[in-house]
């Protein structure tokens, strides 16, 4: 691959056309980072951005399923309700008294088997992932208000245990399990983007799903495999919410799935599919987190401009993809 | 026996066979359920009846997904049409609630001409960044839709404005030769559009567009035109659709005024018939994908089911209808009954899916 790849610039520092996107990125987040610590003294402390990793430590391991799905050209809209359908498992499960134990698997299951349905029908009946997905998304919001109407409180043990934990250091910064468990699903995501065959085949398909197909690649299992992962992801996401909120409610998370896509975006992975790092879209959840903190900081600032700043930020991040002209379909 | 056979295969093959059986069973249950659903009364002048309000509360469905079907029909989709609702909304009703008289006509009209003109800066936006930039639809027009949310909100500066206008109420609850003004407005959009694209060639234009931009470029066909025209149009529907939702209520809430209707939209075209790969477009499959959706909305209503799991019968209902208008799906089916014709597999439906 990389010695195939188009560079630009001709100086000592060659950047990889690919990369450019995600540097854009982090350079954005660390000149909104600077901005914060230069405006608000307390914005420097540590413990801002672990609040900000704390935050959106559920968005971060659904936005890594979004990953893989865009990559391969393909959307998921169910994300949103299948998180809060798992909280609501979860919850009215607990509620009846089953140990934590069982509750888990049952809840981590539910997810992945609603994607490998969407999945098949996506492959099988040729129906377009926006339309099977969006199907997914009334079936598991639906599911939500079916099973309660009303928000239902966790009280187990091991739930008030995870969600209470602190892990840090003596001068009282900390992060919650969550963060852990998020970056370990980014680390295991990453790791089978780069160095398997399914993420092999993922950018396969992404590039060229014709290509794929006559080089003997199997297009309908990885198109099949990427949906159960945005199911899994937005199970164990459904998961570190209920950890987060102590509760499961019907109408949580509702349009989570433009935020988690905004940042998959601003993360530079490109929508038609083929180019794009999981890095990327961890740094794309964290300028959405950074965004949002720099307003609460403001104080003046209402947050309704938080949807204006993210809907200016993908034009400008979709713009540059433009500009360095990766290939567009 | 075998000509009834032929003939009812012939009826089954045509692609508003299976919306009309849809909405046809929907009806009956409803009837079955409510026995009193199909009657419809005559009172002060007006008529009143689950049909009547069924066909009300489906206007501003209709005008959007019209909008939808001419650019789903050029291969794009446009997912900010809720966000011009509520923005188109929510400007008319700020001019109204700042006017001394808010019953005058003048004031009315102003306002929704200043709301119809935003708007259609606002599908230029979505057109410039489709026909001109060349951003992927979907992509493009997330960013209204995300903005957008957040602009409606500026606008009312998060409150819910309330008016009390006679002559804009009119827009969503008048009445006009004895049914609702809104079906009238719902059904004169449709004509005006159905008139400009069947009975020109803008059409097959436009639908040539859907097939191959770059081929109809090179056969003389301003390509970044039409897509550009097309995403205006839209704008200028979900405005339309934007007053009369807010006219309903007489209030304008940035949040959830026109909320998940261009999920609704972009259904109702799929029922309809219209696939999401361009190149083809059916007005009347539209109209009728949009009914359906309100008639489950309504029906689910009636039987005092709520709200939310209603999106359970209505991803029910989309699956089926989907997979009963996918060519892969009827192949399989037949292939199973060796008796039947193969399927009909035409040239659009194998064309190369577009991304999402």
């Amino acid at each position: 691959m990389t010695a195939t790849q188009l560079t630009i610039g001709r100086g000592p520092v060659r950047l990889p056309r690919r990369h450019i996107p995600v540097l854009a990125t982090l350079a954005l987040l660390l000149v909104m980072y600077g901005i914060g610590v230069s405006q608000y003294q307390a914005f420097s402390n540590i413990q801002v951005v672990f609040n900000v990793l704390i935050d959106n430590s559920f968005l971060l391991v659904v936005a890594v399923g979004m990953t893989f799905v865009i990559l391969t050209g393909g959307i998921d809209l169910s994300v949103g309700s299948v998180v809060a359908m798992t909280a609501m498992v979860s919850a009215s499960l607990l509620e009846r008294g089953l140990p934590a134990g069982a509750v888990l698997p049952i809840a981590l299951l539910i997810g992945p088997m609603l994607g490998f349905l969407m999945g098949c029908v996506i492959h099988f009946f040729d129906i377009q992932p926006f339309i099977a997905t969006l199907a997914g998304m009334f079936f598991a919001r639906g599911m939500c208000t079916f099973i309660s109407g009303s928000s239902i409180p966790i009280s187990d043990g091991f739930w008030t245990s995870m969600s209470q934990t602190r892990i840090g250091d003596p001068r009282g910064n900390f992060v919650s399990i969550s963060v852990v468990i998020a970056f370990v699903v980014v680390a295991v995501a990453a790791y089978t983007l780069a160095y398997t065959r399914l993420g092999r085949n993922v950018y396969a398909i992404g590039g060229n799903q014709q290509s794929a197909l006559l080089m003997g690649l199997p297009v309908g299992r990885t198109k099949i495999a990427v949906y159960t992962i945005s199911g899994l992801c937005s199970a164990i996401g459904g998961i570190l919410l209920s950890f987060y909120t102590l509760s499961g409610a019907p109408l949580i998370a509702v349009g989570m799935e433009l935020d988690v896509i905004a940042a998959v975006v601003i993360g530079g992975t490109v929508l038609t599919g083929g180019s794009g790092y999981v890095f990327g879209t961890v740094l794309g959840v964290l300028v959405l987190g950074v965004i949002q903190t720099l307003i609460t900081f403001d104080g003046s600032l209402n947050s309704w401009w938080t949807k204006i700043v993210i809907g200016g930020l993908l034009f400008a991040f979709i713009l540059l993809q433009r500009l360095i002209g990766i290939r567009y379909k | 026996m075998s000509e009834w056979k032929s003939r009812f295969r012939a009826l089954a093959g045509h692609r508003l066979f299976w919306p009309v059986v849809v909405l046809a069973v929907m009806l009956l249950a409803n009837t079955v359920y409510r026995p009193g659903f199909l009657a419809v009364q005559m009172r002060d002048g007006h008529l009143y009846g689950s049909l009547v309000d069924i066909l009300r509360l489906s206007a501003p469905l209709i005008l959007v997904a019209l909008g939808m079907t001419l650019v789903i029909s050029t291969g794009g989709i446009d997912l900010s049409v809720g966000s011009v609702c509520a923005i188109s909304g929510a400007v008319a009703c700020l001019y109204i609630s700042k006017q001394p008289d808010q019953d005058s006509l003048g004031a009315m009209f102003t306002a929704l001409a200043m709301a119809l003109g935003l708007a259609l800066v606002l599908g230029a936006w979505n057109g410039v960044l489709v026909a001109v930039i060349g951003i992927q639809p979907i992509i493009a027009t997330l960013i209204l839709m995300v903005a957008g949310r957040g602009l409606a909100q500026l606008i009312t500066e998060g409150q819910i404005i309330t008016i009390n206008a006679d002559p804009y109420r009119a827009i969503g609850l008048g009445h006009f030769l004895t049914l609702p003004l809104a079906i009238f407005i719902a059904l004169g959009a449709a004509l005006l559009i159905a008139a400009i694209t069947r009975r020109s060639a803008l059409g097959m234009i436009i639908e040539s567009v859907g097939g191959n931009a770059e081929a109809s470029r090179l056969a003389g066909i301003r390509s970044g035109r039409i897509t550009f025209l097309v995403y205006v149009v839209s704008a200028a529907c979900a405005a339309v659709a934007g007053f009369m939702i807010t006219a309903n209520v007489s209030s304008a809430d940035g949040n959830t005024a026109g909320l998940w209707i261009e999920l609704d939209a972009i259904l109702a075209v799929v029922i309809g018939g219209t696939s999401l790969a361009g190149g083809r477009f059916f007005l009347s499959g539209t109209i009728l994908g949009a009914l359906i959706i309100q008639t489950l909305t309504t029906s689910v209503y009636a039987m005092s089911i709520s709200p939310q799991t209603a999106l359970l019968f209505k991803a029910v209902v989309v699956i089926a209808v989907c997979l009963i208008n996918a060519p892969a799906f009827r192949a399989k089916l037949v292939r199973r009954k060796p008796g039947l014709p193969p399927a009909d597999v035409s040239g659009d439906q194998r064309k190369e899916r577009v991304p999402a």
